[in-house]
């Protein structure tokens, strides 16, 4: 079995509103020195598969279809 | 004009765009998301509004890979006219059949209003019953209706005419609704045969509830 981790962001240079509202909670709180906040999401799959290379290459194809939009999301996956 | 009117499970906007139509005197189908194929001769097909499968992991992402969209993908590709209203535009910027997509209103908040357009280009099916340049008040209700476009893009559709409707003030000056590149509320394709905007125009056909100005765009298909 392989687990795969898949963070998908906004692109940089794409507002990311979330991100900027939780920036802005943070300054009010008077947590100091943040310099940017940005929010994403984590996708968790379980693969049955053991071979980790055939793995990436899957959930590389699942990012490019359907996890992530690539016209404003970037992905990062993470073999374990 | 016999118009198609797909449902998802989570659309909910299907009966308003099925009664605007009907109201105008056109046959309608309402085409469940698993069919393989769309109404024979059909002269439109409408991707009405809602919450197609939660919304989940994106607006529109899920509804796009419904057997249907198959069908709708080869529609358009023959030429066929399909209109893609609030999810339905998410739905159709998430399948590629409209450049760019759609995030979240920059302020976070679900948005729900009257709001005024302007027309940007009328020489298309859509907008020409529109004049250029001419106001129209329309409802909006979206929370993913911020539209993005990298600037190579941007210039495209600018360059073709295909920028459709920007959110504006009574007068005709761009406002800043939900944070969408330049304002931007509508878009169609390069062959001008597939439309997407986030505001209702079939929820403005009585201007006794405030506006009849939806009646011009979805009578454009028909003229």
């Amino acid at each position: 079995m392989t687990t795969a981790i898949v963070n998908v962001f906004l692109k940089e240079g794409v507002l990311d509103p979330q991100g900027k509202a939780t920036h802005h909670a943070l300054d009010s709180l008077g947590f100091e020195g943040v310099e940017d906040v940005r929010i994403g999401k984590q996708i968790v799959l379980k693969l049955s598969t053991d071979d980790k290379n055939a793995a990436e290459a899957e959930v590389k194809e699942m990012c490019e279809t359907l996890l992530a939009n690539t016209v404003i999301e970037d992905y990062t996956i993470e073999i374990r | 004009m016999k118009v198609a009117i797909l449902r998802f499970p989570g659309t909910n906007c299907e009966f308003d765009t099925q009664y605007a139509y009907e109201k105008l005197g056109h046959e309608t189908h309402i085409v469940w998301h698993e069919a393989q194929t769309l109404p024979e001769d059909a002269d439109l097909v409408v991707v009405p509004g809602g919450f197609s499968y939660g919304d989940y992991l994106r607006s529109g992402a899920i509804a796009r890979f419904s057997p249907v969209m198959k069908a709708v993908a080869a529609y358009a590709e023959a030429g066929g006219k399909v209109l893609g209203i609030c999810n339905g535009f998410q739905i159709l910027t998430e399948a590629g059949l409209l450049p760019g997509a759609l995030k979240r209103n920059n302020n976070l908040h679900f948005i729900s209003k009257y709001q005024y357009l302007r027309v940007e280009n009328n020489d298309n099916d859509f907008l020409k019953q529109c004049k250029k340049g001419e106001i129209l008040n329309i409802p909006i209700a979206h929370a993913d209706g911020n539209y993005y476009i990298d600037d190579e893009g941007l210039a495209d559709l600018e360059a073709n005419n295909q920028v459709l409707l920007r959110y504006s003030d009574e007068a005709g000056n761009r406002v800043v609704v939900n944070g969408s590149v330049t304002s931007i509320a509508g878009v169609c394709n390069k062959t001008k045969n597939v439309f997407g905007l986030m505001p209702h125009p079939e929820r403005a056909i009585e201007a006794l509830l405030g506006s009849d100005d939806g009646i011009k765009m979805l009578e454009g298909f028909a003229s």
